[in-house]
């Protein structure tokens, strides 16, 4: 079977469904004729017209709020946010009224807002943000940062299938630079659910995204120069978290470090951290540790961008303490 | 104009040769729009440009060295390669940065011009925004507080007829958008963004009408963006024809520089000589840019705040100090701590 990238994987999920499910429809700036500014959305329009994939003026809460009513009436929307840092302007609609729905009113959400997310790109502070801990600390609100075109594909036909809000976040490093074959029939892959990306018996990487990537390789690093043997996770969900996956790694190696590419103060590190010390205490033989971005807005220039955002020798550093200790 | 169409030329050379970091963004065929409106305002006025406003900006002082090293990313750019291409300012000389989610900045001036009032300054503040922010909520937010506070701005809609891909048909259902200043009980202006005289008339209007006390004016400014959204655009989107017609019937330079010729005392050797100075300031503003460095690393840690000046630097970059190493652990705890001397 061919291989397909991260972004053909979620152009190819947005079309099975929309195939799939007529109450499935898009709606974003620039997303119909032009096909996105990423092309993620590339050819739907000709396919299922643009009454079904929808151009909109620039106003996210107006588009996140009209996503809400159509899903309250049994549509399907999926929501594209240009960058992902925009949904920063629909932050009061998701949070305020979306993630509340089903709680206070009985009112279901089946949508899904998804966007390209995350540095490593030089795109400055207003085109490589990640913002997913605010969302994940908002009850009501699902979200999924998947690292491989064939958890992209999975994890978005979930989402849209999902009867809750599903943030979906694309990584752009991602998007043209990893290739697969896609599983084949209907690939859907549960919300939820963490993967074992690399076994291991020595120290645990916990991570997402684009730094999975990252931690593979300071994994194989480390393998060859000290002879560890690291265990990668990959969460793919970050709400809900697949907490038995965590503990387990944990209880398997006893040694665990935590990798993501937001900043290091309030992000999700924090939050798994604390559940592995909640749990697992008893079976640790170090302190969990963190590598993450510094506590800075991206620059642009690549010197500052390298320098702020992890990077595999930084893992690589990681790995060493917590496996020295 | 001539100095943003050439300094944009010369932006488009430095893209080619990979030496700008990141997109590029063009005004061409906007010049008169934003040169002409700039113009309109006093040296203590401040002004929030766009992203199609480098001429705006070049007017209030910004300097084609300047906008190099934005683009090329040194660490000596007025950003020390923070932000992007024209994503700067400078308050002293009457220019504030903008960011890139549309229709902040008018809230944003509807404060900077409300500090005025309240100080009883005599200053006034100038405001763009494109087509595609006025279908922000910021956008409304803000002129309407303007409006109702009568702050003494001005904003200004840049009608080029595209965001991005979308045609101002798909942007908003008005017709104009200078329709839309009864809804916030403002005076509203339309007129020919391509004609630089005509757009300095009118802002001229809004600003003297700001200066003595008469508030928020809303002005629509018709120009066409011939150049995609930024310089990775194919413009696929646009009708055959509808760029050249532009560019052969209406191009801002083009007729000022037609118009010049009618006054009495034109000379061509002034033109060219004007046209001869702008090039070797572009050239002498490269090679000043090209000289200079890239940011150093652990810049990136300074000013998130006034105190502390300096963010930590995280404990697995070489240098710092281990977050490991420096673990206290208690007397007596688990099987580390070979001095300890009770039961464990």
């Amino acid at each position: 079977m061919a291989e397909i990238t991260y972004l053909e994987a979620i152009r190819e999920a947005l079309f099975e469904e929309m195939e799939r499910d007529t109450a499935v429809f898009c709606l974003g700036e620039d997303i119909a004729k032009y096909g996105g500014a990423f092309k993620v959305t590339d050819g739907l329009a000709e396919r299922f017209g643009e009454s079904r994939v929808i151009d909109t003026p620039i106003s996210e809460v107006g588009i996140v709020g009209a996503a809400a009513g159509a899903a309250h009436m049994g549509m399907r929307p999926v929501v594209e946010m240009q960058f992902i840092d925009f949904i920063a302007n629909a932050y009061d609609m998701l949070t305020n009224y979306v993630a509340t729905a089903r709680f206070r009113a009985f009112l279901p959400c089946p949508m899904v807002v998804r966007g390209p997310s995350g540095g490593y790109v030089r795109g400055g502070p207003f085109h490589s943000q990640n913002p997913e801990a605010g969302f994940v600390h908002t009850p009501g609100l699902k979200v999924v940062y998947p690292a491989t075109a064939a958890d992209a594909k999975g994890l978005m036909k979930a989402a849209i299938r999902d009867d809750d809000c599903v943030l979906f976040f694309e990584h752009k490093y991602l998007y043209r630079r990893i290739k697969e074959a896609m599983p084949s029939g209907d690939h859907v892959v549960p919300i939820g659910k963490a993967r074992v990306a690399r076994e291991g018996r020595d120290v645990s990487i916990i991570t997402y995204a684009a730094t999975v990537w990252k931690a593979l390789e300071a994994a194989e690093q480390v393998e060859k120069d000290d002879g560890l043997a690291v265990e990668v996770i990959d969460l793919r969900t970050l709400a809900p978290l697949d907490d038995d996956a965590i503990q387990a790694t944990v209880r398997k190696t006893n040694r665990a470090l935590v990798v993501h590419e937001d900043t290091r103060t309030g992000g999700i590190a924090g939050e798994i951290t604390a559940r592995i010390t909640e749990r697992s205490f008893a079976w640790l033989d170090a302190p969990v540790l963190r590598v993450t971005a510094h506590d800075v807005p991206l620059p642009y220039a690549p010197s500052l961008e390298d320098y702020v955002l992890p990077q595999v020798s930084d893992i690589v550093r990681g790995i060493r303490a917590v496996a020295a200790y | 104009m001539r100095l943003t169409r050439t300094l944009e030329e010369r932006l488009v050379a430095l893209y080619r040769q990979t030496k700008v970091v990141g997109g590029l963004f063009r005004s061409l065929g906007q010049e008169a729009d934003a040169v002409g409106s700039a113009f309109a305002l006093e040296r203590r006025d401040i002004l929030s440009p766009l992203i199609r406003n480098l001429g705006s900006m070049l007017v209030k002082g910004a300097t084609p060295v300047e906008i190099l090293k934005q683009y090329m990313a040194r660490g000596d750019s007025p950003t020390r390669g923070r932000e992007l291409n024209i994503h700067f300012g400078d308050l002293e000389r009457g220019f504030i940065g903008q960011i890139s989610p549309l229709g902040d900045m008018v809230p944003v001036m509807a404060g900077v011009t409300l500090s005025f009032k309240m100080r009883g300054e005599d200053r006034v503040g100038l405001v763009y925004v494109g087509d595609g922010a006025t279908s922000t909520g910021a956008f409304h937010e803000g002129i309407n507080f303007a409006a109702v506070q009568r702050c003494p701005l001005v904003v200004i809609v840049e009608n080029n007829g595209y965001a991005y891909s979308t045609p101002t048909s798909r942007q908003s259902a008005a017709k104009v958008f200078v329709d839309k200043a009864v809804g916030y009980g403002v005076p509203g202006e339309q007129a020919d963004g391509n004609d630089v005289l005509a757009v300095y008339d009118v802002t001229k209007r809004a600003v003297d009408r700001a200066r003595s006390g008469g508030g928020v004016t809303l002005l629509e400014l018709m120009t066409y963006r011939r150049k995609g959204h930024a310089e990775h655009d194919n413009q696929s989107y646009v009708p055959p024809g509808e760029i050249e017609r532009w560019e052969r019937e209406n191009d801002p330079v083009t007729r000022y520089t037609a118009r010049l010729r009618d006054e009495p005392g034109f000379s061509v050797s002034e033109l060219e000589a004007i046209d001869e100075r702008v090039r070797r300031e572009v050239d002498d503003a490269t090679d000043v840019a090209e000289r200079s460095g890239v940011p150093e690393a652990l810049s990136a840690l300074e000013g998130v705040y006034a105190d502390p000046p300096r963010a930590d630097r995280l404990w697995f970059r070489d240098g710092a100090e281990g977050v490991v190493e420096s673990h206290e652990r208690a007397q007596g705890w688990g099987t580390f701590d070979d001095s300890a001397s009770g039961p464990h």
